[in-house]
């Protein structure tokens, strides 16, 4: 399995997503955003940091970059894409998965080991954990408060698409929501970082389950729908 | 021709507009001497940043060549952006301290965010990859709302930049105490690593290379920046706004990455970052190491808007800045790796043999000053410093309801935790991160390695103000502990240097003393020093206190060790070294005396280095599983910081007085282990427990659930800040 990890200018945990992959056993290349084709890739990660800047809104500006065609391929062709942080905030802007992140209800970034738990373990990237298994992961952000309107949120619900929620929600997310995945399964967003936890010395392993089940996966299996 | 309106060299001279720039007359005679002729308006700027305490320490130098500046693991010393300290492997560590203490009083987002993003310039215009940012802050009591919103500013200011460029901030230090009032200070420190190999200098060598500069474009903020931080601040400070700069931390970004593979190419022949005093500061100063001259084309320049004078572009501030040399015929393909990174980058001059800095306009020369006066003859002052008098009465707490003191010292923002700072700080970004703020240094593992950096900030202010020469040595020696206590070797350290104005005899006079304590620590605790800053004028309602703030770095060789040790229920707790009626300074005397008795301080240095390492080999050998010194606030508060941290209770017997519990004498530390161990001048005193904290002295007893103390200590912060200012 080869995943791009693609780099916008002001991404900055590029190297920590590349790493995890490597880690788990993946091989991955860092695409730059003004590439136009992932072919030759089995999944795409969306790393974490601040796209341009965040300037008009995080997320934004990457909607519009010469990848996200791309990217948007790599989604219907079933392959794994999972955007992290930023990532995640950029698969809303660009509509692979539903709603937005707002600013965190505190106004302030929050940067903290988060518990959280696994809502669903049917899906291709988490059915190494328990359902209901609390794990940690890192968060790191200032417009982490997911939000989405009630029709959505009912949608999320009946496709049992909500994948992660905070036990101690840090940022006001609608429903502890920490991450959601597409209804067909192959797109998965989420706040918190489990490419910084891989390793009980740096605080948690929990992360490490995901990474190596992405490296597992196989198109016609994990094709849900 | 385009012709600027500016003041000519006449009215310069006889309206002593040089005055406004911060020049003296004996300065600007000087400069005179040096032209041969009277400066013209550009050349009259470039001097007076050039020679701002700032740029030139021309009030510090004679205290800062005391300082030991080489050792074994000594790569490079002070005089670039950041020393350089061998870790083994072909790899080294950079590191560096700056103030932003001015530019934060008066616009703490701003001050404080590009404090950050100068520090990280500094670290990559070595060719070195951060890895981790410490920030040491000291703010007058929250009780104030605008100390409140300076604090405020400040962190989120640290945080956005930080955050953004994407290097984790894993430790830093908090004070409040009046004497801050209105005075920040923001220092901030950046660790970087690198191969030895590719060490960059700022020099600019071989004529006919060229002048490349890259960042953003140049506009007119933070004119005279580094010239309105030479001065003390008034009310009118606040008209200096425009003297503040911007920071862009995604152009940092950019432009980090791109110094990174710059550093890459040998083509390369010397590298700076245009930090304070912009572009005459960094053109200036690589002339004078390359022993060359320097032409500029200021037309060349990207700028932000027409009709930047040359005087206003060599004293701009503008952020995100590097000026890079070249070598000749290469400038294209370094031309073309930025734009590849999106940014501006220009040809803008070229290495002379004139052994002068002459800077031309559209083909007008606005600008001819000999390199070497200019940056090696900037004025040295040496001043008479005056010795206040001693106060000798001794401290009595014995008859003060001590309970009260504890809660109300746990309780002071000073001592609480500070989650509410560090949590708006990414500290794991970059995924090595071993220890993050929360309880003592920053641990950041060196990628693809077991080797980890510990790194540490400290200053102890009020010891300073006591004693200077020993406070001195203290502000250096906490630093050590803190080290050590991570299991590391101490390496080298950077200091920053902040005090009022130098031309008070008093402070004058602990600016010589504690500086000359800072040397003999250094020399004592085999932590020389590589870089560092210095930050005078710091005077707003008052003086501040002299606070030298120290950064150190240390090298754990097997960061792994770290895994098998937990601190739990059971442990003894043990208190190694013994406890002095040592209170000049400490913060029981700031709470019931609000003052400070000037008297003399006690440390031993020998003691100190040999307890110190003695521990660390127990830690890391496992015999220990964790080492706490003793600080601000004594025993009580330090058992009390760990019992909330850990939130485990403490059960201690100790056979002292109950003021003794608040003492602050030096090289003390409390340690965690498992019951029975012998360790040297160690006592052991209680043990960790699920129940309650209870420590007992011979006349005072503390009793707390884990609770009281912990929503104590963590509301310390919290609850001066729910307040709507």
């Amino acid at each position: 399995m080869k995943f791009a990890v693609i780099r916008f200018p002001g991404s900055n945990c590029d190297r920590d997503m590349l790493n995890a992959i490597v880690k788990a056993g993946g091989e991955a290349e860092y695409v730059d955003y003004r590439e136009t084709t992932l072919s030759g890739f089995d999944g795409v990660l969306i790393p974490g940091g601040f796209s341009f800047g965040d300037y008009l809104r995080s997320g934004a500006m990457a909607s519009v970059a010469p990848i996200t065609a791309a990217i948007k391929e790599v989604a219907a062709d079933n392959k794994p894409v999972l955007g992290v942080c930023n990532g995640f905030q950029i698969l809303t802007e660009i509509g692979l998965l539903p709603g937005a992140l707002i600013f965190n209800d505190t106004h302030t970034f929050i940067s903290r080991n988060e518990t959280l738990t696994i809502t669903n373990n049917d899906t291709p990237f988490t059915s190494e954990y328990e359902e209901g298994e609390t794990v940690v992961y890192p968060v790191a952000h200032g417009e982490g408060h997911y939000y989405c309107d009630d029709e959505t949120y009912q949608q999320l619900v009946a496709n049992n698409q909500i994948v992660l929620t905070y036990n101690d929600n840090p940022n006001g997310s609608r429903n502890d929501i920490a991450g959601i995945i597409n209804e067909n399964g192959n797109v998965l967003g989420m706040m918190p970082h489990p490419e910084r936890a891989l390793e009980a010395l740096l605080g948690s392993d929990d992360g490490m389950r995901l990474f190596a089940r992405m490296t597992e996966w196989e198109a016609e299996h994990d094709y849900i729908h | 021709m385009i012709t600027f309106t500016e003041p000519n060299e006449q009215v310069i001279k006889e309206e002593k507009l040089y005055a406004d720039m911060g020049l003296s007359d004996k300065e600007y005679d000087k400069v005179v001497e040096i032209l041969g002729r009277q400066p013209n308006y550009t050349e009259t700027g470039i001097f007076s940043v050039m020679w701002s305490e700032h740029c030139s320490y021309k009030h510090s130098k004679p205290f800062l060549t005391q300082f030991p500046t080489t050792g074994e693991h000594v790569l490079m010393g002070p005089g670039e952006g950041a020393g350089v300290v061998d870790i083994g492997d072909n790899q080294a560590v950079v590191f560096k301290v700056e103030s932003h203490n001015h530019p934060s009083a008066v616009e703490p987002y701003q001050g404080a965010a590009t404090g950050v993003g100068g520090i990280i310039r500094d670290i990559v215009s070595i060719g070195a990859r951060p890895i981790g940012l410490l920030n040491s802050l000291r703010f007058g009591e929250l009780s104030e709302a605008n100390n409140r919103r300076l604090l405020r500013g400040v962190v989120a200011g640290i945080g956005g930049y930080g955050n953004c460029i994407g290097i984790p901030t894993v430790s830093g230090e908090v004070e409040f105490d009046r004497s801050y009032d209105g005075n920040p200070l923001v220092n901030a420190m950046c660790v970087g690593i690198i191969d030895h190999d590719k060490i960059q200098k700022g020099t600019a060598k071989g004529i006919g290379n060229k002048v490349i500069y890259v960042g953003l474009k140049t506009g007119r903020d933070g004119i005279h920046g580094a010239t309105f931080a030479s001065e003390e601040l008034t009310e009118e400070s606040e008209s200096k706004r425009p003297s503040v700069q911007i920071g862009d931390p995604f152009t940092g970004k950019k432009l980090m990455e791109a110094t990174l593979e710059a550093i890459q190419q040998p083509e390369l022949v010397g590298i700076q970052d245009m930090g304070a005093a912009g572009l005459t500061s960094s053109s200036a100063e690589m002339a004078a190491k390359g022993e060359s001259g320097i032409a500029l084309h200021l037309d060349q320049v990207p700028v932000r808007e027409a009709g930047i004078t040359p005087y206003e572009m060599m004293l701009s501030e503008t952020q995100e800045r590097m000026l890079l040399v070249v070598k000749d015929g290469t400038e294209d393909k370094f031309l073309s790796m930025f734009e590849d990174f999106e940014l501006d980058a220009a040809v803008i001059g070229e290495v002379t043999n004139t052994d002068r800095l002459e800077l031309f306009f559209h083909g007008e020369k606005y600008a001819d000053i000999p390199v070497q006066p200019l940056s090696d003859e900037a004025p040295v002052y040496i001043l008479e410093g005056a010795a206040p008098a001693i106060d000798d009465t001794a401290h009595h707490y014995g008859d003060q309801d001590l309970n009260t003191v504890f809660d109300a010292l746990i309780g002071h923002p000073t001592h609480g935790s500070k989650r509410y700072i560090y949590e708006q700080y990414d500290n794991q970004v970059g995924a090595n991160t071993v220890q993050k703020s929360g309880f003592g240094s920053g641990i950041v593992r060196v990628e693809g390695t077991d080797k980890a950096i510990a790194m540490a900030i400290d200053g102890k202010s009020r010891y300073v103000y006591a004693d200077p020469l020993n406070g001195g040595k203290e502000a250096v020696a906490q630093t050590f502990r803190s080290i050590i206590s991570t299991g590391a070797v101490p390496l080298a350290m950077t200091d920053c240097l902040n005090y009022g104005s130098p031309e008070k005899p008093e402070i004058y006079h602990q600016l010589g003393e504690s500086t000359r304590g800072m040397a003999e620590a250094c020399a004592a605790l085999s932590t020389p020093v590589v870089s560092g800053n210095v930050s005078l004028y710091n005077e707003s309602k008052g003086t501040i206190l002299p606070t030298p703030v120290i950064g150190m770095v240390g090298l754990i060789e097997d960061v792994n060790f770290m895994a098998d040790l937990k601190v739990e229920s059971g442990d003894a707790v043990y208190l190694v070294g013994e406890t002095e009626k040592a209170f000049a300074g400490s913060q029981i005397e700031k709470l019931i005396d609000n003052d400070i008795r000037k008297q003399t301080r006690h440390i031993d240095l020998e003691l100190e280095y040999a307890r110190g390492m003695d521990l660390r080999e127990r830690l890391i050998n496992k015999e220990v599983k964790k080492i706490a010194p003793v600080g601000r606030g004594g025993i009580a508060i330090k058992l009390a910081q760990l019992s909330a941290f850990h939130q485990l209770g403490i059960d201690a017997t100790l056979d002292l007085d109950g003021e003794d519990l608040f003492a602050e004498n030096a090289s003390r530390y409390i340690v965690i282990a498992p019951s029975g161990q012998n360790i040297t001048d160690g006592k052991e005193i209680g043990r960790l427990t699920d129940e309650e904290f209870h420590i007992a002295a011979r006349d005072l007893t503390i009793d707390r659930s884990i609770e009281t103390i912990s929503s104590i200590w963590e509301g310390a912060i919290p609850q001066c800040m729910t307040s709507v200012d």
